[in-house]
């Protein structure tokens, strides 16, 4: 029997544009239905993703909730389906939506109907790419994501947004292009873009290369892993906060999403081969994207730095083609989905109320703001790693992993964990503590309501993953291991012959 | 019971962090401090039925991560070590809580602290009855958090707040050691448990393993790199430099987790992993060496300090060096026993010191006091008492056993013990003199807080008040100036855990000395540590430390009660070596040159020079403006004559004609 339920996730948020498209905006109260409007789609969508979480058998490794049209062509189709390395992120998206719902509500003021539509129509695209089967399908989502991101970015932005979206497009666009090349060409060798198909599919070792090198263009990209990370910073800083919160939390994941889907599995032999590289960059992320982020001056721009840093223990993770480097990869994707987004969400309340980014700004909330301070606690000890955050798990593991496949770029990795505090903690000292001195700050005022139902539910996930993250690790310890046996099965055979053939 | 022992606290925590500000500070108090006083009678009972009777055991709690072959359970062992443990934990941090009571008892944010107090000692007994060694490094790294939050307890202080960040970085720095090293445990081992681990130590001892382009004995590198964990929360050599600065904290905090608990985490650790370390003579080498220079150097450091808790805070790193000698020396149990004595007898000093302080009215500054023998002279009776043990007087508690690691740095065969003999003597002299003095200073001589109560304005300035004293400037303002600043003893509640710290300070050592090193020690420590036969020392060696003991005091006694000009004519003529000690060894100075500089340098130059001009000048920026440049050229090709257009055209098809011929021709 077929199922419906990715398709609903996916027509869901699309309806509820719909439904936005024809209310009128023009008095508060219409307004105001499009916010509540875009909120119980969320929801609803939210909901519906719990039960299809529910369907969803982690023991299974296996493509599941599979759905599966005619689309473009007998071979291009329209065909869905989860696994335990897709179902996490859809629940990330789906779980995040209305937190930023909730966090626009008042801040946006122009063009709201456009920006509630944009927001849904980003959201079924999101779940898109982590629902698609077909390589086609999955480019048309992937690329079609960064349409309603660059808007969020080049209408709702602050100051400099033109530039921070056209670098953002620019970069991203340079590396779509060459996993264009890579898709046809992997079309014209396997005569198919069905994804299971092409997992199973061996593609020859020389081609094996350059199709990697051409995912990898995109996928780094977007990670975004060093050196083609300039974007991020720009892109976080001009974007409002629901937008950066998307950003950090699931845009970023789409990088890691397709080396695990694609490079690694359909690539083994080049991966491999590569892997040496890869570590190179990711460690470099780790010590130069700490340091960087140490000296910065504004606290969007600090914790886009952050991210980039944290990202690089996931493609670390990803290539030491361990288990606990790939699990741990995958947690520290969702872990950091979650902290850095609330991350970013705190950025944003005290931006609503004093209009700047800038460190020199703050100095000494806590005398004023308690509970929010108790919140970016928890948020900067998560991202500093501490053992009982989510934060810990997933870079624990992938250092674990990374130990395993080679010291030197554990020993320079784990030094990241000392950057980490470094710009993590002297952060919170300079926004936090101190006197409150500054005249304009003397009347800030604490979370509101609106602001401690945003908070909370994170807070919890934060500490709750981080004491009992078996629900997020089961999810993908099957198909890791499907992941690592095929790979291993695929490595031997390449030895084999290589040992044959001398 | 193990249970409620460990997490009784972190009730106690979610309380009154949770709900502190809606009970208010007294509720909170009182709910803490009660869940803290029946976790310390529980951990006594633990004790003597674990320690003299055959309890104890492991206790699964659940699963933390489980990934491929690595399982993490959440776990709690209980053998001796361990009770031990509790104990020393509990009992200090009771008494820590009640004396808070007083001691705070102005601030508005009790509730706050009171919940951090409890956080702490939950996060303190998550590692000590750690199953495994990730577990160990949750509450490792919880300790850390709690000891931040609390050294920037008074968060609008600057100071209170660097010093909390540097202690939290310093001991990242270590921990970066330690979580490399449960990496190379786990890949040598395939574990994280204590046991598993355990099991295999025998078949690794010939094992090499291959670590940054070298090759090293695998359990040589594993003891190396979990050491450097222990250096950084026991405040060893080179990575001491946090704690000093952690006495921004208030009294009680230094008292508990920076004298009696969190500190002696790295020595518990060392301890707990004594199968590796005995497997791996150098890294026990390590552990002697770094323990004996931390003993001495911070021994010469606290020779001439001025505050009263920076004193005590160099004389806990200099003792944190004993243990850690006895640990390279192989005698675990000295280690652990010094461990325990001198959690009671530098609790009371730095209760103690708190009492002063209280009296004195925020005052820190030793210059500042004197003769307050018989203002405060329950304080200063108590304060003796602790002194007392510390500089080890025959028969209390730190006699029994700092001569015992000082015997066992005499006849142990780790490379490196004649180092450890000789300085470990010679700081039992310094100790002596710094405790002397600072008790002399204080409570003996003539008042030097006199001239503060006639004229009060300036008296602030001039006694360094501006440097110490705004330690917690609203309560201080709340405590008010309406009152003469006449030195007045603590209220009871402060002085009845000094009650109980000194007299565990004065019989813990008898009591329980044949236990931890002498004749029942196998019996009691069962498995829990690696015991050894104890071999005798020449009677000479022995009464060693006491000699140097009484020097000291005698020194001391020379400079402070008989001749008290003399201390400044030796500064006056030892000028550098005076200037040396009082800045600490220039420590601070250094790595501000070496690492924090270079490091803020190298952030804003690979900002604005890497990111920048590098790879946003040719990436994207570069790439635009080429385009720019491209289009503003193509528009000047555009000049509007058919013939150009036609020139361009034949060049065109010439070019295309060649490349067909050539390209065709194979």
């Amino acid at each position: 029997m077929l199922s419906y339920l990715l398709t609903g996730l996916l027509v869901l948020p699309l309806a509820g544009a719909l439904f936005i498209l024809i209310t009128k905006d023009d008095t508060p109260g219409g307004q105001s239905n499009i916010r509540w409007i875009a909120l119980l789609t969320t929801i609803a969508t939210m909901l519906l993703s719990f039960v299809a979480w529910g369907r969803f058998d982690p023991a299974n490794p296996a493509f599941q909730l599979v759905e599966d049209r005619a689309w473009l062509s007998e071979t291009i189709r329209f065909k869905l389906g989860v696994d335990g390395f897709s179902m996490p992120f859809i629940m990330l998206t789906t779980v995040l939506m209305p937190f930023c719902i909730v966090a626009s509500w008042v801040s946006v003021e122009k063009r709201v109907k456009e920006y509630f539509i944009a927001f849904l129509v980003l959201e079924a695209l999101m779940v898109g790419v982590f629902a698609a089967l077909d390589l086609v399908l999955f480019y048309l989502f992937f690329e079609a994501g960064l349409i309603p991101m660059f808007l969020i970015i080049g209408i709702w932005g602050g100051k400099r947004r033109i530039y921070a979206s056209f670098k953002f497009f620019l970069y991203t666009l340079v590396g779509s292009l060459l996993m264009l090349v890579a898709v046809m060409a992997m079309y014209w060798n396997a005569g198919t873009t069905d994804i299971p198909t092409l997992l199973a599919h061996k593609f020859p070792q020389g081609m094996q290369t350059w199709l990697w090198l051409a995912f990898f263009a995109s996928f780094a990209v977007k990670m975004p892993m060093w050196p083609v990370h300039t974007w991020l910073p720009d892109a976080h800083v001009e974007a409002p906060t629901a937008g950066s919160v998307i950003l950090a939390a699931i845009l970023l994941k789409m990088g890691g999403y397709g080396f695990i889907r694609f490079s690694i599995p359909m690539f083994p032999d080049a991966s491999l081969y590569f892997a040496p590289f890869v570590f190179a960059l990711s460690v470099i992320a780790i010590v130069y994207t700490s340091l960087v982020a140490m000296m910065q001056e504004d606290i969007k721009k600090l914790i886009a730095y952050s991210s980039v840093a944290h990202m690089g223990f996931v493609t670390m993770g990803l290539f030491t083609l361990t288990p606990q480097g790939i699990q741990g990869a995958m947690f520290q994707m969702v872990s950091h989905g979650i902290v850095s987004g609330a991350l970013f969400l705190c950025v944003g309340v005290i931006y609503d109320r004093m209009h700047t980014r800038e460190i020199a700004a703050y100095g000494g909330l806590t005398e004023r703001m308690p509970l929010y301070a108790t919140a970016f606690m928890v948020f900067t000890m998560a991202n500093v790693g501490l053992p009982g955050t989510s934060g810990f798990v997933g870079e624990f593991l992938t250092l674990m992993g990374a130990f395993r496949a080679n010291t030197w770029v554990a020993f320079i990795a784990t030094s990241g964990v000392i950057l980490s505090a470094c710009y993590a903690l002297w952060l919170f000292a300079r926004v936090m503590f101190g006197p409150l001195q500054k005249p304009e700050l003397k009347k800030i005022l604490d979370l509101s309501p609106r602001e401690v139902a945003i908070l909370a539910p994170l807070v919890i996930l934060t500490i709750y993953y981080g004491v009992h993250p078996a629900p997020v690790l089961d999810a993908f310890a099957a198909s890791t291991d499907a992941l690592l046996k095929s790979t291993q099965a695929a490595l031997g055979a390449a030895k084999t012959a290589a040992l044959v053939s001398h | 019971m193990y249970q409620a022992i460990v997490f009784l606290p972190l009730v106690g925590f979610l309380i009154a962090g949770l709900f502190g500000r809606i009970l208010g500070p007294r509720p909170s108090e009182i709910v803490t401090t009660s869940l803290m006083a029946a976790a310390a009678l529980l951990s006594w009972i633990a004790f003597f039925s674990v320690g003299f009777g055959h309890g104890g055991g492991r206790v699964q709690i659940a699963q933390w991560i489980v990934s491929g072959d690595l399982t993490v359970d959440w776990a709690l062992r209980v053998d001796t070590l361990t009770a031990v443990m509790l104990v020393v934990v509990n009992t200090v941090s009771a008494l820590v809580h009640l004396y808070s009571i007083g001691y705070m008892h102005e601030d508005p944010h009790r509730p706050r602290f009171f919940a951090y107090l409890s956080l702490f000692t939950f996060a303190m007994l998550m590692l000590v009855t750690a199953d495994n060694l990730v577990q160990m490094f949750f509450g490792w790294e919880g300790v850390g958090l709690a000891s931040y939050l609390l050294i920037g307890f008074w968060y609008q202080k600057p100071s209170a707040v660097a010093a909390a960040m540097k202690a939290f970085i310093v001991n990242r720095v270590g921990d970066f050691g330690f979580a490399l090293g449960i990496f190379l445990v786990f890949v040598l081992t395939g574990s994280v448990a204590f046991d598993a681990i355990f099991a295999k130590i025998d078949e690794l001892a010939g094992t090499n393993f291959l670590f940054l382009g070298k090759e090293w004995h695998a359990l040589t590198l594993a003891g190396l790199l979990l050491f450097m964990g222990a250096m950084g929360k026991s405040a060893q050599f080179l990575l001491h430099t946090w704690l000093p600065d952690a006495m921004e904290g208030p009294t009680p905090v230094s008292a508990l987790i920076h004298a009696a608990t969190m500190v002696t985490a790295g020595v518990f650790m060392v301890a707990r992993l004594s199968p590796i370390f005995e497997h791996a003579p150098v890294a026990a080498s390590a552990v002697l060496i770094v323990g004996a220079t931390t003993a001495f150097f911070a021994g010469t450091v606290g020779l001439v300090q001025n505050d009263i808790k920076r004193v005590i805070a160099y004389s806990t790193c200099s003792q944190l060096g004993y243990m850690f000698v006895a640990l390279g020396a192989g005698a675990y149990g000295a280690g652990i026993f010094h461990l325990f004595t001198h959690a009671f007898f530098k609790a009371l000093l730095f209760l103690g010191a708190g009492s002063v302080i209280h009296a004195m009215h925020h005052e820190q500054d030793i210059r500042n006091m004197g003769g307050l023998r018989s203002k405060i002279p329950v304080t200063a009776a108590l304060f003796a008492v602790g002194t007392l043990a510390l500089t080890g007087f025959p028969l209390t508690a730190g006699y029994f056993s700092k001569d015992a690691i000082i015997e066992a740095s005499f006849s142990t065969h780790t490379f490196g013990n004649s180092y450890a003999f000789v300085l470990l003597l010679v700081t039992a002299g310094l100790t002596s003199f710094y405790s002397w003095r600072l008790f002399f200073v204080t409570f003996a001589g003539t008042p030097r807080w006199g001239a503060h109560a006639q004229h009060d304005d300036h008296g602030h300035a001039a006694h360094g008040h501006a440097a110490h004293g705004d330690d917690h400037a609203h309560a201080h303002d709340d405590h008010g100036h309406g009152h003469a600043h006449e030195p007045h003893e603590s209220p009871l509640v402060m002085l009845v855990p000094l009650y109980v710290l000194g007299a565990g300070a004065l019989v813990a050592g008898l009591a329980f000395a044949s236990y931890f090193i002498g004749h029942n020690a196998e019996h009691f420590w069962k498995t829990a540590i690696v015991v050894k036969e104890e071999e005798h020392v020449p009677a000479l060696v022995a009464w060693l430390p006491t000699v140097f003991m009484v020097i000291g005091f005698v020194v001391a006694y020379i400079f402070y009660i008989a001749k008290p000009y003399l201390p400044a004519q030796l500064a006056q003529s030892n000028g550098v070596l005076y200037r040396f000690l009082l800045n600490k060894w220039y420590f601070d100075e250094l790595y501000d040159v070496i690492f924090v500089r270079p490091a803020k340098w190298l952030g804003r130059t690979l900002w604005k020079k890497g990111d920048g001009a590098i790879i946003d000048g040719l990436g994207p920026d570069g790439v635009s403006a080429r385009v720019v440049d491209v289009t503003q050229a193509v528009v000047r090709l555009q000049t509007g004559y058919v013939y150009h257009y036609a020139f361009a055209m034949l060049i065109g098809v010439a070019a295309l004609v060649t490349w067909y011929m050539f390209g065709g021709a194979h």
